[in-house]
């Protein structure tokens, strides 16, 4: 017999029937065995440590921590003009390092940042049907609502984590490359390198509220489907739907039901007077198309099957 | 839905006592309810009756009968353009207002006085000021974007040898001898000759509030003599020739100022008579000025001087400056919107007072939306008026040593400030537009000031006193041009409204300076802190007739002060969305009250009875059904008591793993219930605790090794580690250093065992088994059966579903078996397995065998089989019965007791 036979030792039933005759289950009064409390199910650390351990997780970290190098590559190999002050976001790109994490935020606020909120939200029900584990975690029991919450608590954290960590390499690698100086808006406001941090910081909140109503659907789709494709792919599908359709002028105010109208509204926080109404509205529409969409999610996932 | 009009040419004196006639094409446009007070909406300079359609539409949606007429020259009406002439236009619209006294859908004063109302913008609003200044039938008035002096506005000049009056926030010099406005001059008296209307704005001015850039419903393709309701006719070819419809008398007066670059008395004459400013003194009607704050054209400064000469003759004025004009956009539909009100207010008496206040459009930064922010400033009332305070102002420092400016031969090449004309393809741009000013080096002075410490909100026209000689010998006076920059902490600079203020002054022969008071363009701007204001002042503009003869002047700052009105109001707070905060906060209680609700459901559930809290499991009439009518458990009643090693017996498909998943919580119940230790089964139920399980294969994370993975496990079930036993579990897996490979690496057998091994974590006190045999080979299972069994002897009890009859057979203490749903039989194995006392003989002739066994005394009930014969002993020894056997030359193979069990079963499969 060696290590690496697959193999019970008969000591080792002894030893087990030994323990479990020595010991006798304590029982509470709700019928659990008394090291058992529901409310310490699934604490947010492990569901991290699931979660942070898998290669999807470290990889679509590492793709944002890559990108904000990547497009400053791309300028370098494509500039002609360096510290340029005029233009869109793309042409004020270079301006300052505020203005590259403008940048990278602009490229990713349409497609990346849903899609990664859509990864986190959409995949970490559907995952665990997939890998037959959920039944488990729900015999342990972990109550499902509580499930529900501490993975979306999770995703949550993860997904903010990844929306901040973007602009913050961004401006590493802006401040490294075009320096610190002042933010330049398209129409050629000028603000202190640390409004413009501020700014930054705001919409990155911004975008993470925003974003709600797309981790209320992932989460939703995650409850719905065993398919982690399924729940992030779906949700990505709505997500650009809803852009194509705000593209659509004739839908005229209709578009402003649409649930990523409000998507770029950050960009006001650039200006030096900053108008507030858009995010605010932005805010509701995300927390009312988000909240439907995860009470639409525990509804769900309580009457759920759990056949997987 | 469209308005219905009805069409009308209406004959009027070609002049005063003139026997000849003019025809003006009408439409009378009707509301849903007659009779109403009367609108009179008159055309801007080149378009006609079709040009304001829409916005006649829109008056009578609001409950007013609307005439709109083409002016003379204008459309398919007849006559010559005299400019509005007191005596020819303006005498028209007379007739017009006759006509609505006869008319019954017409609400009256009094007998042929209609109750009516005028406006109309640019040419149409200055015909509504002169209208309402000679004929009192006018009730209310709402010019637009209008002159006071045409004279002023196509030849301004601002500056004067003496300081003006300060008092109105956008009052300018109107000094004689202005410097002619070429290009507007020009786009003007062209939409005469051609009836293509490049002078009237086109688009609407952005709002605040508006969120989307509109294209907007009032926006006319540039077509001859207007295109809105003209239905393919073509109006009637202008007269050609030099002056195509203008009357001789404007004509002359045209080319002479367009071949000169100055006017002489005459022309003025011609221009002032045709202007309000011969009225204005006469207009007691309550009157609301609108006027553009970009606008190259008419600019603040001509509705300024509109107010003041009506307050100065006791009547009372509403100033509203928007975020258009003739470079910006016509107004938009807030601002039609207020037009209506206003009407609405003095002459249906509908609505609250508009008041006689002061509103100001501040345009800020872009948005997301794309549309520049806009905040509307309200003021009690235009300052400086007959009897009011005079404008607050503010005054800055200047700074800048006597610079020398040189105007090149022919005034070429020349400064840009703005692009007249092209307001229409740029009003939506105006704000980029005011940075496209460009002055050309060596031929501007500049003058700056201190960076600001705080925002200057600069409302109207700033003054500065400047010094201007001759450089050289060449010139006796200068045409000049002052603007002012807002100029941000890096160096870009704005052109507010992109507007210049043209003047000229005398210069004295002997090479002294002239000193002037220079007004600047009227704009709002808001400065903000750290920016500076810049004073230009440069010898050439594109826009204007410049000096032709090249000369070089001293300019310097006769005072290092530069004056710049403010308005102090209140923000009409429109742009904040209440609406969203109060949805927002309504969205948040929502959720909030949703997880109260939740909470409490939750605690209603538990359901527990304390007699049944030592027996390990109790399944009662449980039944689950699906929607599509298949029924996997039916009616489905068993009990396990403490100790028990049960087998849950079937054939695939008997609902074994259905019942288990519902005894997990994972499944809900159609019907019946589960208790464990007397606690009903709900989802997350906490007896579950007490369970430990494996159902219908392993569940792990494949990018975890095994240890981690049980560890994370017993981890999130959030219960002490030291109840967890993890080794001893570890060690029943017996994967020895397979262990710690990632899951994803492992065989289904080694799967098997660490989820066996998972279900033992905590050592739980009820064990569910499903089809714990499946891929593990024989030597495996034959240890896993001894676990169970010892398991259970150490005080707990398990439950292990096979398919398969030996498998329970040789685990189990009891047995359900189980078929489509139904229990079959429970009880002891024993029991159940070699009840009766009966045997089985295997052998090679069943019919010879059962003869014999029917022969011997005692046995009963012989059933023959096709290998086999079965039969009740009743105490005869089977070796009695086995020689009997082979005595009578049947051979035996095999001899035990009936197997009823495996019968049973044999038959619920099928074999």
């Amino acid at each position: 017999m060696n290590e690496h036979d697959v193999h019970t030792d008969p000591g080792a039933i002894t030893d087990l029937t030994d323990a479990a005759a020595r010991r006798r289950t304590e029982v509470a009064p709700d019928g659990s065995a008394a090291g058992y409390k529901a409310r310490r199910t699934l604490p947010i650390r492990v569901e991290l440590q699931r979660q942070i351990r898998r290669r999807r997780t470290q990889l679509v970290l590492g793709f944002l921590v890559l990108l904000p190098f990547i497009l400053a590559l791309s300028f370098e190999i494509g500039q002609s003009d360096p510290n340029r002050r005029t233009g869109g976001f793309v042409d004020l790109a270079t301006a300052s390092g505020i203005n590259f994490v403008v940048l990278t935020l602009f490229v990713s606020s349409s497609f990346l940042l849903p899609m990664i909120v859509a990864l986190f939200f959409g995949d970490t029900i559907a995952s665990e049907a997939s890998w037959s584990s959920l039944k488990y975690l729900l015999a342990a029991p972990i109550p499902r609502h509580r499930l529900l919450r501490q993975k979306a608590i999770s995703s949550g954290i993860l997904s903010f984590f990844a929306l901040a960590l973007l602009p913050a390499v961004a401006l590493g690698v802006g401040v490294a490359w075009y320096g610190a100086g002042e933010v330049v808006s398209p129409t050629g406001e000028a603000a202190p390198f640390a409004d413009g941090v501020l700014g930054m910081a705001l919409a990155v909140c911004y975008i993470a509220i925003n974003l709600f109503w797309v981790a209320g659907l992932a989460l939703f789709l995650s409850v719905t489907t065993d398919a982690p494709l399924g729940a992030v792919g779906g949700t990505v599908l709505v997500s650009i739907l809803s852009q194509i359709l705000d593209q659509i002028e004739p839908l005229g105010d209709l578009r402003n039901y649409l649930p990523s109208h409000y998507a770029m509204a950050w960009a006001d926080l650039l200006s030096t007077d900053i108008d507030w109404s858009e995010m605010t509205r932005g805010t509701f529409s995300a927390l009312v198309y988000g909240g439907i969409f995860t009470l639409l999610a525990a509804s769900r996932f309580k009457t759920k099957d759990v056949t997987s | 839905m469209a308005v219905p009009f009805k069409e009308a040419n209406i004959d009027a004196p070609e002049s005063p006592d003139s026997a000849q006639t003019v025809s003006i094409e009408t439409r009378l446009y009707l509301p849903q309810q007659t009779p109403a007070p009367a609108i009179m909406l008159a055309h801007g300079f080149g378009g006609s009756l079709r040009s304001v359609h829409t916005q006649a539409e829109e008056f009578a949606r609001r409950g007013f009968v609307v005439l709109t007429w083409s002016a003379r020259g204008f459309g398919r009406s007849t006559g010559q353009i005299a400019l509005n002439s007191l005596d020819r236009e303006v005498r028209d619209a007379q007739k017009l207002l006759d006509f609505l006294g006869t008319r019954d859908e017409v609400q009256k004063d009094s007998g042929g006085d209609p109750r009516v109302g005028v406006t109309g913008a640019s040419y149409g609003g200055a015909l509504s000021l002169l209208l309402a200044g000679v004929d009192k039938r006018v009730d209310t008035l709402v010019p637009v974007i209008t002159y006071n002096d045409l004279a002023q506005a196509l030849l301004p000049n601002s500056a004067l040898a003496t300081p003006r009056s300060d008092a109105t926030p956008a009052a300018t010099a109107f000094a004689e001898d202005g410097v002619f406005k070429r290009s507007w001059a020009g786009i003007f008296f062209s939409a005469g000759m051609t009836s293509i209307d490049l002078s009237s704005p086109t688009g609407d001015a952005p709002e605040s509030g508006q969120r989307e850039p509109s294209q907007n419903s009032v926006q006319q393709p540039q077509q001859p003599g207007g295109n809105s309701g003209a239905q393919g006719l073509q109006p009637p070819t202008p007269s050609l020739g030099a002056c195509g419809r203008f009357t001789p008398e404007v004509c002359a007066a045209y080319t002479e100022v367009a071949t000169t670059g100055r006017a002489s008395q005459q022309t003025l004459d011609l221009l002032r008579r045709s202007s309000p400013v011969a009225v204005t003194d006469q207009i007691k009607q309550p009157a609301m000025l609108v006027q553009g704050e970009q606008d190259t054209l008419f600019g603040l400064d001509q509705s300024d001087a509109t107010a003041r000469q009506i307050a100065a003759a006791g009547g009372q004025v509403k100033m509203v400056w928007y975020a258009g004009g003739h470079d910006g956009g016509n107004p938009g539909t807030a601002l039609r919107g207020e037009i209506a009100d206003w009407m609405a207010f003095h002459l249906k008496d509908e609505g609250t007072d508009p008041g006689t206040g002061f509103e100001y459009t501040v345009q800020g930064a872009f948005r997301s939306s794309g549309q520049p922010s806009l905040r509307t400033v309200v003021a009690p009332s235009y300052p400086g008026l007959a009897g009011g305070t005079a404008t607050e102002r503010k005054t800055l420092k200047l700074t800048g040593p006597e610079q020398i400016a040189v105007n090149p031969a022919g005034g070429n090449p020349a400064g840009i400030s703005n692009l007249p004309g092209l307001g229409s393809v740029l009003s939506r741009s105006a704000a980029i537009a005011s940075r496209l000013s460009l002055d050309m080096p060596g031929q501007a002075a500049v003058f700056t000031s201190e960076e600001l410490t705080s925002q200057l909100l600069l409302t109207g026209s700033s003054t500065v006193k400047l010094r201007v000689a001759r450089g050289d010998e060449s010139s006796g006076e200068a045409v000049l041009f002052a603007k002012l920059y807002d100029v941000s902490s890096d160096g870009t600079r704005t052109l507010p409204g992109s507007i210049v203020a043209p003047f000229r002054v005398a210069l004295p022969p002997d090479g002294s300076a002239a000193e002037v008071t220079v007004t600047l363009p009227g704009a709002v701007r808001p400065v903000e802190s750290e920016h500076k204001l810049a004073l230009v002042v440069s010898t050439t503009d594109q826009a204007f007739a410049n000096a032709e003869q090249p000369a070089a002047y001293r300019i310097s700052l006769a005072s290092d002060e530069i004056s710049v009105p403010v308005v102090p109001g209140r923000n009409v707070t429109e742009g904040f969305p209440t609406g969203a905060l109060w949805g927002i906060a309504i969205t948040l209680l929502a959720l909030l009250g949703a997880g109260v609700v939740a909470l409490f459901r939750r605690r209603m559930e538990h359901d527990s009875d304390p007699d049944l809290a030592g027996v390990p499991l109790v399944i009662s009439n449980l039944t689950k059904s699906y929607p599509g009518g298949l029924t996997a458990v039916n009616d489905l009643s068993f009990r396990v008591e403490h100790g028990q090693v049960l087998g849950l017996l079937g054939p695939n498909g008997a609902g074994k793993t259905t019942t288990l998943r519902m005894v997990m919580g994972l499944i809900h119940p159609s019907e019946g219930h589960i208790r464990v230790f007397g606690h009903k089964v709900t989802p997350g139920a906490p007896v579950l605790s007490r369970i430990g399980s494996f159902v219908e294969g392993s569940g792990f994370l494949p990018h975890l090794s095994g240890a981690a993975n049980l560890r994370l496990y017993w981890a999130a079930t959030g219960r002490p580690v030291e109840e967890a036993h993890v080794e001893e579990a570890l060690e029943i897996a017996g994967l020895g250093d397979a262990v710690h490979r990632r899951v994803r690496t492992y065989s289904q057998g080694m799967r098997q065992r660490l989820a066996i091994a998972q279900a033992m974590l905590g050592l739980p006190d009820l064990l569910i088994l499903d089809e714990p045999a499946n891929g593990l080979d024989p030597p495996q299972i034959h240890q896993m059966r001894d676990v169970l069994r010892r398991y259970a002897a150490a005080g707990r009890t398990v439950v292990v579903s096979s398919h398969l009859l030996a498998e329970v057979e040789q685990t189990c203490s009891h047995v359900v078996v189980m078929h489509k749903g139904q229990l079959v039989a429970a009880g002891e194995v024993a029991d159940i397995a070699a009840g009766g006392g009966e045997a089985t003989f295997r052998v090679d002739s069943p019919s010879k065998a059962a003869d014999v066994l029917r022969g011997l005394e005692g046995v009963q009930e012989v059933h023959e089989d096709e290998d086999a014969v079965h039969a009740a002993l009743n105490g005869v020894p089977r070796a009695t019965a086995v020689s009997a056997l082979v005595a009578a030359g049947v051979s035996v193979d095999q001899a035990g007791p009936r197997r009823r069990l495996e019968d049973a079963f044999l038959e619920l499969v099928g074999e």
